[in-house]
């Protein structure tokens, strides 16, 4: 038979890797797309919107998007109430979003990693405390106890971005927990104790790097799930306070025009929506990407 | 005619470092009553030539052949549906991980009169007859008792035992073993393997068993093929295959057998063979 | 001259907790097993699954105590149930592990996998560690080039050797193999036995050696002890133990093995066509 050539191609980089099975998923990419758009509107803010989110156009209240019948140009998507453009403050309001999403997502991770950590690792009566305590805050549904939270430490963007990282809290500690609980009875993790390491080496060089994929995926679930929860706190007056561009109090302080002019409660609704969507999307792409189990062939 | 016959079969993967060939252009036949033993190192390719001959691989694979034949049907050209009807009925399969073979939910006695009701449609007192005599055959004791057990009740070498059952319960005219020792200890691996040569003597069947463990063909084949990164390397019978091997791969595999051990290092491949020496004496 | 190990009545018990019906058991794993390996020899340990060999292998490389019995190592008496091992003690036991997928943490490239034992256990600078990983590598049979590479992008039988590298690093006295070929390849299985003995008459190591595979026992083993649920039911040389075996499971062990030479295959298949 002829010589046939048998390809041995050097194995991939992780990054080519990563990258091949990402972009598999089309719903992914997309996602990815449409979350760069946004966090380059947000960062260039100033730039790009056309008028200043908190000045108040007295001629202009309530003037319809531009397309409509009514509309002008310079306020493509329409004005509110007290005459500011709707465009710019989604545009700002996505610079709030992206921001709580971020810190409440630092929060829990760096507070659940380490919990976690500690639980999963020690066992035995550390690892049942601290479990029931989880399982205590996820008896809760997790707006109410934001509720709670929020009235008691006072409303307001910081509280609520604390509250909602509280909330979000168990998920890593029992994500991290499970992942640290396969790793350490692995044969590197002995290797490394046979070599002499010390527990602080073992936790945090050893196991916790191996642990950090499904990690990921969850934190990026936890974003779009911050967004969402600071919107619904920001629309129950909990959250970011007017005159504060966040997309949630927009809907709220919009709420008694829902009849009369529809684009100020659908634009902001649409925001938090598309936004949302696009990184769960993207959250979906990674877990196909980053975990072993669902690579095919 | 031979009972099962393969020419030319080429199966591809899609891979992220792009597409990578498994099997390339590989040929055999078996007849009826004969034992086959398909040798190897992992990646010759073995398990997945077997795999896609029954339509087991997933989607990204991509499978052709010049001929498919079972038992005179071309297996290419049928539909899935089709091929299922052969597949599990008239050629059965066991595979290296008895335990994890069998679904952990259900007993073993539920999944062996799965297979009897969709292959064979017996009702449920016929079924569970068929199943007590198939548990006695393979040698489980007390089988009216065991049917009720799970898989996690019963060690490594009783599930290979249950697997080798169900396989058996259509009276298959081909059982492809796919390592079926692998995983056990040698006791119980002589055990399963005296188990197949009488089973396989009783009943006529032919027999494909895939291994890498020169012990085990030694053990079982009439008939031997060498397999090398996807490529037939050679084919014999099997005392001409160990007494006399024809190409230069078989003989380096068999040096580096402790049990031939000479002097005080065993002789190794890479050091005395290349790839392209190793596919200069490739057969087809 | 005292023994590199000496274990003497070594016994491990397991609790298995009991809950409200059921009572607690335990569990016997190793049930009193006594043996010596001297310097640059090796023991092997057979067994089948279930017998005790692994846990012995744990308690020998002072990953879990003993549950009563002696052990030294270097005519010293370790006892990790009561003491703090020192890092002395701690370097010279290594271990390699059976499975090379698993043995090899997959976030670390093989150059921080070779060095962590020196980072651990010695005032070494970053540059010397460098020097004495590549000089490991190249002892085992890798280039200086794979230094910086992970662990996914090497075959079975290469992470094996890292593993090897690794359990030298810190020049042990005593090396535990858990099965070390018995997931490789044969041809790749005969260049790690190879290698092994390579570094067994470089380094003068003394080796633990277990597996369940005789043939490969048979070629590497000065003594053999064959343990059954629990109890080393065979100890002695390699040549008592394969010519003249007392008990009667070594016989059964024996008889199982799969022979692959020609007599053999010729009587089998006499056998069949006389059926």
């Amino acid at each position: 038979m002829a010589v046939v050539e048998i390809k041995t191609t050097a194995p991939p980089t992780g990054l080519a890797e990563f990258w091949f099975y990402f972009s598999r998923n089309k719903g992914a990419v997309i996602g990815l797309v449409v979350f760069t758009i946004i966090l380059v509107l947000a960062i260039f803010a100033p730039i790009v919107t056309p008028h200043s989110p908190s000045i108040q156009n007295r001629d202009v209240l309530l003037l319809p998007p531009a397309l409509s019948a009514g509309g002008q140009w310079t306020y493509l998507l329409g004005t509110d109430a007290v005459g500011r453009d709707i465009l710019s403050r989604l545009i700002y309001g996505a610079r709030f979003s992206l921001f709580i999403g971020l810190v409440v997502v630092t929060l829990s991770v760096i507070s659940g990693v380490l919990v976690g950590l500690v639980a999963g690792y020690f066992r035995g009566r550390t690892d049942t405390i601290i479990m029931r305590v989880m399982d205590i805050i996820l008896a809760f549904p997790s707006l109410l106890l934001a509720l709670v939270l929020v009235a008691v430490l006072g409303p307001g963007l910081l509280n609520a971005m604390i509250a909602i990282s509280l909330v979000n809290l168990p998920h890593f500690v029992r994500l991290t927990r499970a992942a640290v609980m396969s790793e350490r009875t692995k044969d590197y993790v002995i290797a490394s104790r046979v070599a002499g390491a010390g527990t602080l080496r073992l936790m945090f060089l050893t196991i916790l790097p191996n642990c950090l994929a499904p990690l990921i995926v969850q934190a990026t679930l936890a974003f779009s799930a911050a967004i969402l929860d600071a919107a619904a706190l920001g629309f129950l007056g909990m959250g970011a306070q007017p005159p504060t561009p966040e997309w949630g109090t927009m809907l709220a302080e919009a709420r008694e025009f829902i009849q009369r002019a529809w684009w100020v409660v659908t634009f902001p609704g649409l925001a938090i929506l598309i936004t949302v969507l696009a990184i769960n999307l993207m959250g979906d792409g990674l877990r196909d990407a980053l975990d072993p189990k669902l690579k095919r062939s | 005619m031979s009972l099962f016959e393969v020419e030319n079969l080429v199966v591809e993967f899609q891979t992220a470092a792009g597409p990578f060939r498994a099997v390339d252009g590989v040929s055999m036949k078996v007849n009826a009553g004969e034992v086959l033993a398909i040798v190897g190192e992992s990646g010759s390719g073995k398990s997945v030539s077997m795999l896609a001959a029954m339509g087991l691989l997933p989607w990204t694979a991509k499978v052709t052949a010049d001929k498919l034949q079972f038992n005179g049907v071309d297996l290419l050209g049928l539909s899935a549906s089709d091929r299922r009807t052969i597949v599990g009925k008239d050629i059965a399969m066991i595979f290296q991980e008895p335990v994890a073979s069998l679904n952990p939910c259900f007993t073993v006695g539920f999944q062996i009169e799965e297979v009897l009701r969709i292959h064979l449609g017996l009702d449920k007192k016929a079924r569970r007859a068929r199943a007590i005599e198939l548990f006695d055959l393979v040698g489980i004791p007390n089988p009216a008792e065991r049917l009720s057990h799970f898989p996690h009740q019963m060690s490594g070498g009783q599930c290979q035992r249950v697997m080798i059952a169900i396989a058996l319960s259509c009276n298959p005219k081909l059982l492809i073993a796919d390592e079926p020792t692998t995983a056990l200890d040698v006791t119980i691996q002589k055990q399963i393997l005296d188990l197949l040569m009488r089973l396989q003597a009783e009943h006529g069947m032919g027999l494909i068993i895939i291994t890498h463990n020169m012990g085990v063909v030694a053990e079982t084949a009439d008939r031997v093929i060498v397999q090398y990164k996807g490529r037939k390397i050679e084919e014999a019978d099997v005392l001409s295959l160990f007494e006399a091997p024809k190409s230069e791969y078989t003989r380096a595999l068999l040096s580096a057998l402790p049990d031939n051990a000479t002097g005080d290092r065993l002789p190794t491949i890479a050091e005395f063979l290349s790839d392209d020496q190793i596919f200069a004496g490739a057969v087809r | 001259m005292t023994h590199v190990l000496e274990a003497r009545n070594l016994v491990r018990d397991y609790q298995i907790p009991g809950s409200l019906l059921k009572k607690g058991k335990t569990v016997h794993a190793v049930k009193g097993v006594s043996f010596s390996v001297d310097q640059g020899k090796t023991l092997a340990i057979v067994g089948e699954s279930g017998c005790g060999k692994s846990t012995l292998a744990r308690i020998v490389t002072m990953i879990d105590p003993a549950t009563s019995g002696d052990m030294l190592i270097d005519g010293v008496k370790v006892d990790i149930a009561k003491e703090r091992l020192t890092p002395e003690m701690r370097q010279k036991v290594q271990i390699v592990f059976q499975n090379p997928y698993g043995t090899l943490n997959p976030r670390k490239k093989i150059g921080e996998i070779l060095t962590e034992p020196l980072i651990i256990n010695t005032k070494m600078k970053a540059d010397e560690r460098q020097a004495k990983a590549m000089a490991m590598l190249k002892k085992v049979g890798l280039e200086e080039k794979h230094y910086g590479r992970y662990p996914h992008m090497f075959s079975g039988g290469q992470r094996q050797r890292v593993a090897i590298a690794r359990a030298l690093m810190l020049n042990p006295r005593l090396l535990v193999l858990d099965e070390p070929v018995s997931a490789l390849d044969l041809s790749v299985q005969a260049q790690v036995l190879n290698l092994l003995a390579d570094l067994q008459d470089e380094f003068q190591l003394t080796y633990v050696f277990i597996s369940h595979d005789l043939s490969v026992v048979r070629y590497i083993a000065d003594d053999v002890m064959v343990m059954y649920y629990g109890e080393a039911v065979e100890y002695g040389s390699r040549e008592e133990v394969f010519s003249d075996p007392k008990h009667s499971y070594t016989r059964t062990l024996f008889a199982a093995t799969p022979r692959a030479d020609v007599e053999s295959i010729k009587a089998r298949l006499a056998r069949k066509n006389a059926a």
